[in-house]
């Protein structure tokens, strides 16, 4: 299995291929039979309600959990395939920005970037430090070095740990509902920080997302996972999807379920208005 | 209640409906034979908070029960709008019962979680061991820097607290033991019962159950939050072992710094005994330390050194091992923090007890 699985032979195999995948907490499935191919250097969004299992496929995604059934192709290798040091080895090519940032609260900003410098790489000291300084200032954070997360705003946080995330200069960037919690306008260029750092670095980028403003100002393809069948329910580019419309949840969800708050209040009291 | 000017029911609600008042039951309601729709009535109602809200809603599910449409355009508005919220249907949510219900499967099922527990600890230890190794041949990702933070913490910021308690329990020995040793004259042997007591057993005890409620709490709680923050996952997805990197060097800050702690608090319980001994039992300082170490002797010390050092690793795991398990909620850290401490004590006591009857068994 730990072979090339592309059809075409000749061009490079995807960052990420997920064949026939389901995943499961102990007995309960949460998704069922996922296939999904990441393009590479693409931006590629997976959306959802709340609950739908979107940090679940992250971490099967990013290697913390093995699938209950199928395979999670990285670079066309079957990552649980693998032994446990190619596996490090091949988690480090990718740089997440987890939901809540999970920042080491216990060390700085600085610190926090310079860790896995520290660890897996053999740069000097004077080096770690200004590639510090240059992550930090590439989402905006110069001269923050210093300060521990705890002393920083929640968008200054996110954006630190995209720093972290981008400090071994992966090939991958997950990000896990970027704009949960911040408000509109940090959420907003928090989204346009990721789509130039992609478009400068040539990443692939994988989103996670419910955030409708955001799906549609990042564009890109996209898969939706409906929690009712378990399922990926659609696929496309959103703006295609909401066009073409042809699956009730995913429209509930694209249209934050316009059709359906109306619907008790007029079966309650037998006319349409509230 | 029910009233019927055109042939249906209609149900008057009237004057002030406000929680804390007395407030009609549905059940006492006499339905009328062949309803088919109830109006309601609210001409008369003044003020009204949930409490109404209490009383529509059981009669709504009545209605449904009888099969009686239920007219609301008599109600307000806002209590209109409110009673449709109140008796909307939420989506089942979906429950796993694994559990069969029954004696049997009670039983079945909580020893089933017994054993996922224990293969955990054991996996944990396992994996506890591994790092050490990797360690000793140089290849565990651990900072020295951490383990100096976490040997500070587990150390020497415990100090006051150890020299403040380890002196007073001397105190209190000395005091105690006296009693019944001066029913016969034999006040001298203060200083064996301080030497003995203290040396082998009692010194270690309570640097362990000081540090329980201190260090491992704090382990817990720091690891649990770490887990909750997902920092933990942050670490492993840059495939930093967080076994090495977090446990380890606090597992060794304990398993350093416990046997000195021990030997201070030792100290600092003679102290204590000698305190007694010179200002309240009238013997010469020389006098109560010949007296101690003629009868006290080194093995006495190298039990309780060994037995806080087997403290500390105790410790060390049962307060890692509760923080890396901890759930992904605050109240999850709450349980871990808990945890740590009653699991700590707990393999403390069953540790003194082994180490005690070994001991004695094997007349060291
Ligand atoms: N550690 C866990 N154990 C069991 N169930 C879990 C665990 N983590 C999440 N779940 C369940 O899996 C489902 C998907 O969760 P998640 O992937 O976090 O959703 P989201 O799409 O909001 O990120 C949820 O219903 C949640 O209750
Ligand atoms: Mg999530």
């Amino acid at each position: 299995m730990a072979e090339n699985t592309t059809s075409d032979r000749n061009s490079p195999p995807p960052p990420i291929e997920v064949r026939d995948l389901t995943m499961a907490y102990d007995e309960r499935v949460i998704i069922r039979d996922m296939n999904f191919v990441v393009p590479a250097g693409e931006i590629f969004i997976v959306m959802g309600g709340s609950g739908c299992g979107k940090s679940t496929l992250l971490r099967h995604l990013i290697g913390l959990m093995a699938p209950a059934q199928g395979w999670v192709f990285r670079d066309g290798v079957d990552f649980w395939a693998l032994s446990g040091a190619e596996q490090d080895r091949m988690k480090r090519r990718s740089g997440i920005l987890f939901q809540g940032g999970a920042l080491w609260s216990a060390m700085t900003l600085a610190e926090n970037i310079a860790l896995p410098l520290r660890e897996f790489t053999r740069y000097r000291e004077k080096e770690i430090r200004e590639i510090c300084e240059l992550k930090l200032s590439l989402v905006g954070l110069a001269g923050f070095g210093d300060y521990y997360p705890a002393a920083i705003s929640g968008g200054m946080r996110k954006r630190a740990s995209l720093a972290r995330a981008m400090a071994l200069d992966p090939e991958v960037l997950f990000f896990d509902e970027p704009s949960a919690g911040l408000d509109p306008v940090s959420a907003r260029r928090l989204d346009e920080l990721i789509l130039a750092l992609r478009e400068s670095l040539g990443a692939t980028v994988v989103v996670i997302t419910h955030d409708l403003a955001s799906i549609f100002a990042i564009g890109g393809m996209a898969i939706f996972l409906d929690s009712g069948s378990k399922s990926i329910a659609a696929r496309g580019r959103p703006q295609e999807l909401l066009d073409q419309g042809s699956n009730p949840a995913l429209l509930d969800f694209l249209t934050r379920g316009e059709r359906h708050t109306r619907l008790p209040a007029a079966r309650a009291d037998g006319s349409s208005k509230v | 209640m029910a009233v019927s000017p055109d042939g249906g029911p209609v149900l008057a609600l009237a004057g002030e409906w406000q929680l804390g008042r007395p407030r009609p039951a549905v059940s006492q309601l006499a339905w009328p034979e062949e309803a088919q729709r109830l109006r309601l009535d609210c001409q008369a109602l003044r003020q009204w908070d949930s409490s109404i809200l209490l009383y529509l809603r059981p009669l709504w599910e009545e209605c449904q029960r009888r099969g009686i449409a239920i007219d609301l355009d008599g109600l307000p508005p806002g209590l209109r709008r409110l009673l449709v919220l109140a008796t909307a249907v939420a989506a089942p949510l979906e429950r796993d019962d694994l559990t069969e219900d029954g004696f049997v499967g009670r039983v079945g099922e909580s020893s089933r979680q017994v054993l996922v527990a224990v293969l955990r600890v054991c996996s944990f230890v396992g994996e506890l061991c591994v790092a050490v190794l990797k360690l000793l041949v140089g290849r565990a990702r651990m900072r020295l820097c951490d383990l100096i933070t976490e040997s500070a913490k587990a150390g020497y910021q415990a100090l006051f607290i150890v020299s403040l308690i380890g002196y007073l329990i001397g105190l209190i020995l000395a005091f105690i033991g006296a009693i019944p040793l001066k029913w016969f004259g034999a006040q001298i042997y203060t200083a064996s019962l301080i030497g003995i007591g203290m040396l082998r057993l009692m010194a270690a005890v309570m640097v362990g159950v000081v540090m329980a409620g201190r260090t491992a709490a704090s382990f817990a709680a720091e690891l649990g939050t770490m887990q909750t923050n997902e920092e933990i996952d942050a670490l492993r997805c840059m495939g930093v072992p967080p076994m090495e990197f977090l446990v380890l060097p606090r597992f060794l800050a304990m398993t350093l710094m416990m046997p000195l702690l021990c030997v201070y608090g030792d100290i600092l319980s003679l102290a204590g005994g000698l305190t007694v001994g010179v200002f309240y039992l009238g013997f010469g300082t020389v006098e109560f330390w010949e007296q101690l170490v003629l009868t006290t002797r080194l093995e006495d010390l190298y039990v309780g050194v060994f037995t806080s050092w087997i403290f500390g690793m105790l410790l060390g795991i049962c307060g890692c091992y509760q923080g890396m398990n901890c759930g992904r909620d605050s109240a999850a850290v709450g349980r871990a923090t808990t945890a740590a401490v009653v699991s700590s004590i707990v393999c403390m006591v069953i540790a003194t007890a082994l180490i005690t009857v070994l001991t004695v068994l094997w007349k060291i």
